[in-house]
């Protein structure tokens, strides 16, 4: 496709604001749109669960980009104002308010939604994905005794840290072995649990929720299925999001745990979908994928900018997350396989300082640093090859 | 153009040395960023940019014009 006059972005957020400013960067000069359903301006969300949560930053640092600098992009933003409806075949959006906007080539952007415990939420009871959620749990977090995160992934624990650091009574709660084991495995995962537990959260591994209890609509605890009860006025579920691709039902895309795209990351001709709502076939792992990290969002919106304006690349990352939990910063470049073969490469584990290679079969899948950022970074290189889409035989 | 960088934001994800490792590096001991030279030469200017705009901290500040085409 050669380049489209216009361009509609929905989603107004890290994945969709990166994908107007990479358009322009690379000379775009067409109409560009941006549907956002939120009424404020893009913010970031990892300090979500982390400095606004706390407190220790008020919540306009977390602003993306100044006014001026949202201006300067030339791009229309139409915030408060939901898309419902997409029609592909013309690119045709539809709001929640009734506008109609069409493009020649419209970027899917809109994210995840928090999963929640079912039945209906009692007063106390919060998720954690917007700059709100985080406000409000701020302010019950500040008044709580006893806080009980359900959710032991990457979330919960960087709540249940933050908590802890604000003085609550915190308990983690969750299905897995440790904090975060299937996303680092049973080694580093065991040294995450063993460094709550100093900090004073109360792990529950292995654990499952059956139901959260309340009484005159304001939760009490959340009750285990070994039947305890574990008393609480507040609680977060952090069990996971899903994506926001409910509103695309009808739309004759494919849908599966994601927007499903082609390497180039389009859905359809003239549809792309970016960040952590798209699911696209990364060609160097020959496997499909969704990413849901704050590099990807940019990286990603990166790759779609240059493919709308012709470059037709696949894009193949080494996926690349961080996460910081009391004085540990992790960082991780590539995919840890829970079962790889997990080797300290450099540093102390008992110092709280290294850095680890994870294999599998032999083939290096991740090198992960715990307050060694430098160091870790230094050694991407040593997985590059493994993400890298092989070099086409010359025929 | 000139560069700066805000060491207080920064959350050491090292994308900006990735990027453009000869006017970024980072501190040994933490990770954070440090400035190697902050009136990068014109060439550089889209590398820096690049920087700026992956960094997930927002910590690069590029003054002078935005670089994008109006
Ligand atoms: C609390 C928290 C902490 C995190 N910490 C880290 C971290 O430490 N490191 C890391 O790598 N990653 C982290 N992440 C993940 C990172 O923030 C996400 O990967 C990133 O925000 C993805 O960007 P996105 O633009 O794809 O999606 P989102 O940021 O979710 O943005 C999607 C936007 O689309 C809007 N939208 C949804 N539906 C519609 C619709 N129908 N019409 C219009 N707009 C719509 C939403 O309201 C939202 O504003 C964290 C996430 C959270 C929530
Ligand atoms: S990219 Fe940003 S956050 Fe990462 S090291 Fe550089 S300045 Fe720090």
């Amino acid at each position: 496709m050669s380049e489209p006059s216009s361009v509609l972005v929905v989603g107004a957020s890290a994945a969709g604001l990166a994908t107007v400013e990479s358009l322009r960067r690379g000379g775009y000069r067409g109409t560009v749109t941006v549907v956002g359903e939120e009424e404020h301006a893009p913010y970031d969300r990892p300090p979500l669960s982390k400095q606004v949560l706390s407190g220790n930053w008020e919540s306009d640092r977390s602003r993306l980009r100044t006014e001026s600098a949202l201006v300067e992009t030339g791009a229309e933003f139409v915030l408060a104002d939901p898309a419902v409806r997409l029609d592909p075949a013309d690119r045709t959006v539809h709001t929640a308010s009734g506008r109609t906007l069409r493009a020649e080539a419209v970027v899917l952007a809109t994210g995840l939604r928090p999963k929640r415990l079912p039945g209906r939420d009692a007063a106390g009871v919060h998720v954690l994905r917007t700059l709100d959620d985080s406000l409000r749990l701020r302010a019950e977090l500040s008044r709580a005794r006893n806080v009980v995160v359900v959710g032991d992934g990457v979330l919960g624990s960087e709540i249940a840290a933050t908590a802890r650091d604000m003085e609550s009574d915190v308990t983690l709660v969750g299905p897995q072995a440790a904090p975060m084991a299937d996303q680092l495995g049973p080694r580093v995962a065991g040294m995450l649990g063993e460094l709550h537990a100093e900090r004073g959260v109360r792990l529950r591994s292995r654990a499952g929720v059956e139901a959260l209890q309340a009484d005159h609509g304001r939760v009490t605890g959340v009750r285990l299925e070994t039947g305890e009860t574990l008393p609480a006025d507040a609680v977060v579920v952090a069990i996971g999001a899903a994506p926001a691709t409910d509103w695309l039902a009808d739309s004759g895309l494919r849908l599966d745990d994601g927007v499903v795209c082609d390497s180039r990351c389009r859905a359809a001709a003239g549809v792309y979908a970016v960040g952590d709502v798209a699911r696209w076939h990364h060609e160097g792992l020959d496997q499909s994928m969704r990413l849901e990290n704050r590099t990807n969002a940019t990286e990603q919106a990166r790759a779609v900018a240059a493919n709308l304006l012709g470059a037709d690349r696949p894009y193949a990352p080494v996926p690349h997350f961080w996460t910081d939990q009391f004085d540990a910063k992790i960082q991780v470049h590539g995919v840890p396989h829970p079962e790889s073969e997990v080797t300290v490469v450099e540093g102390d584990p008992a110092e709280r300082r290294f850095v680890a290679r994870y294999a599998r079969r032999g083939a290096p899948v991740a090198v992960l640093g715990w307050n060694r950022p430098k160091q870790v970074r230094a050694r991407r290189q040593e997985v590059v090859e493994t993400f890298s889409v092989p070099a086409l035989e010359p025929s | 153009m000139k560069v700066t960088v805000d060491q207080e934001s920064c959350v050491a994800s090292g994308q900006c040395v990735m990027t453009a490792a000869d006017v970024f590096d980072q501190r040994d001991e933490d990770g954070i960023v440090e400035l190697l030279e902050d009136q990068p030469t014109e060439d550089r200017a889209e590398d820096v940019r690049q920087a700026a705009a992956l960094c997930p901290a927002r910590a690069i500040r590029v003054e002078g014009q935005s670089g994008f085409v109006r």
